[in-house]
């Protein structure tokens, strides 16, 4: 029982921490429709400057500054949001598949970057023997385990509710703007460059945000955990939720997190040995296919994005034109 | 330094091959296609699978031009090749590609062009397995055509880079002196006023991912003849492939090729500079270092 018990809370800390950057995935692509195909730099980059900040001192390498661990969450997701500043002042500016490519090039870079600069970042071997915040209190791995959840959990109420209240605000309406018609909202005197850039910036803060949490949930970050399969498996909890909702960003992280965490254990157990080693190249070619699958037949996702009718709406909007309006 | 100079170009060539599609694809369709550089590893195994069908049946064709380690099989392959691969281009975009065209946006294309990448990618794994593998086992025993100690050829990269440069003048002069050239350019300059003068716009489509396909199965075949075949040389050469189509200017065919030998010689000459593993960074600061200084790239027109 406590191993079940002991299995859920890590099975939920992880989706969770996941749907944090989906959270942040959704502000950009869902709300804004910036398309950022590196979510694992931004990812990464909140994880290492995080364990930097706060992680142990290695010898002849950069780190070991002892911060407190709050303070390190903040100074990696901020390490994230420079980041995406100096990528998003380049080309939020320009057509919208620069933004793809050059993000997409922002993750290879932090790749190619944590993987060589041993002092800055461990190089390949990683940083290990990071200390978790209370961890010498609290001895037990299993109520640490949940101490940890609730941590998470509360990271994530937190990022909920300010994004479901920046999305009802004057700004979530301005993004939704530029989403839909750029130059109807440069004709009301917005400036959509700069706001994208604010969006931009604000999503990857969160992804460093989640980053940061993950880090710390391990205790160990290395070049591995920057894979880019993570970018897209974090798109297609986003699709499969459906972009724009904030809950339904939670819900395709679960069933997304979920199909992935069965998928790997069936084809652990059930395949026979000359299948295993293709286990991984299966489980990419389906998350390949739920991208796909769902952009063909449901691109407005599982819990499709709730359309907002402004209330000075000087004509009353009946429901059917509200949904022909999509 | 003269060595660097060599390589640079060597890869450049291919570099432009793969770019000019997708430059034309970035073009006409007016999106970012992340999964064009999966073209180039269809090409090359499928050059693979003809080249082994093609020294069964007539075993004289398998005998290599020395010095070179290329067959006549092998050149016959790559032609195949390259008509497959156009063809494949098209399947995936009837499948996918035109379904979005018509229903969503520019952004929403290059999002599924991911998915459709890691598809292509990983099947291929799956089908030839997830080991490295070569057209033929001599090319590591080639005799070099240079003395010189600074400069080290081999017979196959001069082949290379001549088959390389006849592709390009092969689409210049289809581009130039052809209808279908005319057609072409006339769709990319402007889509509308070309069909109201009776250009098929479907049509101009399907040529494009011809072109497009064709190309970057010539360079996925180039590129495995000078390196190895391995199912993820997609996802290695992406990066410089877009490198190359931004650096040039979207859309511009000239640009394109320009800019893979830009980003060939930036790649190789960094490497003289820079520790090894930040290579695959390169391209990346190629096009940080465009969006900044030239957005428009070389040859691309203001937008």
């Amino acid at each position: 029982m406590i191993g079940i018990i002991s299995y859920l809370t890590f099975f939920l800390t992880i989706t969770a921490v996941l749907a944090i950057a989906v959270l942040g995935l959704n502000l950009q692509w869902g709300n804004t429709g910036i398309f950022n195909g590196g979510v694992v730099a931004f990812f990464g980059t909140g994880a290492y400057v995080m364990v930097i900040l706060a992680g142990p001192e290695r010898a002849g390498e950069f780190g070991g500054f002892g911060l407190a661990w709050p303070l390190a969450m903040i100074g990696g997701a901020l390490g994230a949001g420079i980041l995406a500043f100096i990528v998003g002042l380049a080309t939020t500016r320009l057509r919208h598949d620069y933004l793809a490519i050059a993000t997409f090039g922002i993750a290879v870079a932090v790749e190619v970057f944590a993987r060589n600069a041993t002092f800055w970042t461990g190089g390949a071997k990683g940083i290990r023997g990071f200390e978790r915040p209370l961890e010498a209190f609290i001895s037990n791995p299993f109520v640490y385990g949940l101490f940890y959840l609730t941590i998470v959990l509360a990271v994530i109420l937190l990022v909920y509710l300010a994004l479901e209240r920046l999305v009802r605000s004057p700004f979530g309406r301005l993004l939704r703007a530029i989403r839909e018609d750029e130059t109807a909202a440069r004709s009301l005197g917005k400036y959509p460059a700069r706001v994208r850039l604010q969006a931009f910036v604000l999503g990857a803060i969160i992804m460093g945000l989640a980053g940061g949490l993950y880090a710390t949930f391990y205790a160990f970050i290395s070049p591995q955990d920057l894979a880019p399969i993570l970018t897209f498996q974090i798109w297609a909890m986003l699709i499969v939720g459906g972009a724009g909702n904030n809950r339904g960003a939670i819900a395709g992280t679960f069933v997304v997190w979920g199909c992935w965490v069965a998928s790997g254990w069936a084809l652990s157990s059930f395949a026979p040995a000359d299948v295993q080693i293709y286990a991984g190249t299966l489980q990419y070619i389906l998350i390949g296919l739920l991208i796909v699958g769902m952009l063909l037949a449901k691109p407005r996702g599982l819990l499709p994005e709730k359309l907002a009718v402004s209330t000075h709406s000087f004509e009353p909007v009946t429901p059917a034109k509200a949904t022909q309006a999509s | 330094m003269i060595q660097a100079l060599f390589d640079g170009i060597l890869v450049g060539s291919i570099l432009s091959l793969g770019a000019i599609g997708l430059t034309l694809v970035m073009h006409i369709l007016k999106f970012a296609n992340f999964s064009h550089a999966e073209l180039l590893s269809i090409g090359a195994y499928c050059a693979l699978t003809f080249d082994t069908v093609l020294a069964a049946i007539a075993p004289p064709m398998a005998t290599l031009f020395s010095p070179f380690s290329m067959s006549a099989a092998l050149a016959l392959a790559m032609l195949a090749s390259a008509a497959f691969t156009g063809g494949t281009a098209i399947i995936v975009d009837q499948l996918v590609f035109r379904r979005l065209r018509n229903k969503a946006g520019a952004l929403t294309m290059v999002f599924a062009s991911f998915g459709v990448a890691l598809i292509i990618r990983n099947v291929i794994g799956l089908i030839f397995g997830l080991n490295t593998q070569r057209y033929s086992d001599e090319i590591s025993f080639a005799t070099m055509v240079s003395a010189d100690p600074l400069l080290l050829i081999k017979p196959d990269q001069v082949a290379i880079l001549v088959m390389a440069l006849m592709a390009m003048v092969a689409l210049h002069l289809l581009l130039t002196r052809t209808t279908l050239g005319f057609a072409l350019r006339a769709v990319a300059e402007n889509p509308t006023l070309a069909q109201v003068n009776g250009i098929p716009l479907e049509s101009v489509v399907r040529l494009t991912w011809i072109i497009g396909g064709g190309l970057a199965a010539i360079a996925g075949v180039l590129y495995g003849i000078d390196n190895q075949l391995s199912p993820v040389m997609g996802r290695d050469l992406v990066l410089s492939l877009f490198a190359a189509a931004i650096v040039g200017g979207l859309g511009s065919v000239s640009g394109a090729m320009f800019g893979g030998f830009i980003v060939g010689l930036a790649s190789s000459f960094a490497i003289l500079l820079l520790p090894a593993g930040y290579k695959p960074a390169i391209p990346f600061l190629v096009i940080l270092v465009t969006l900044y200084i030239r957005p428009n790239g070389l040859f691309g027109e203001t937008r």
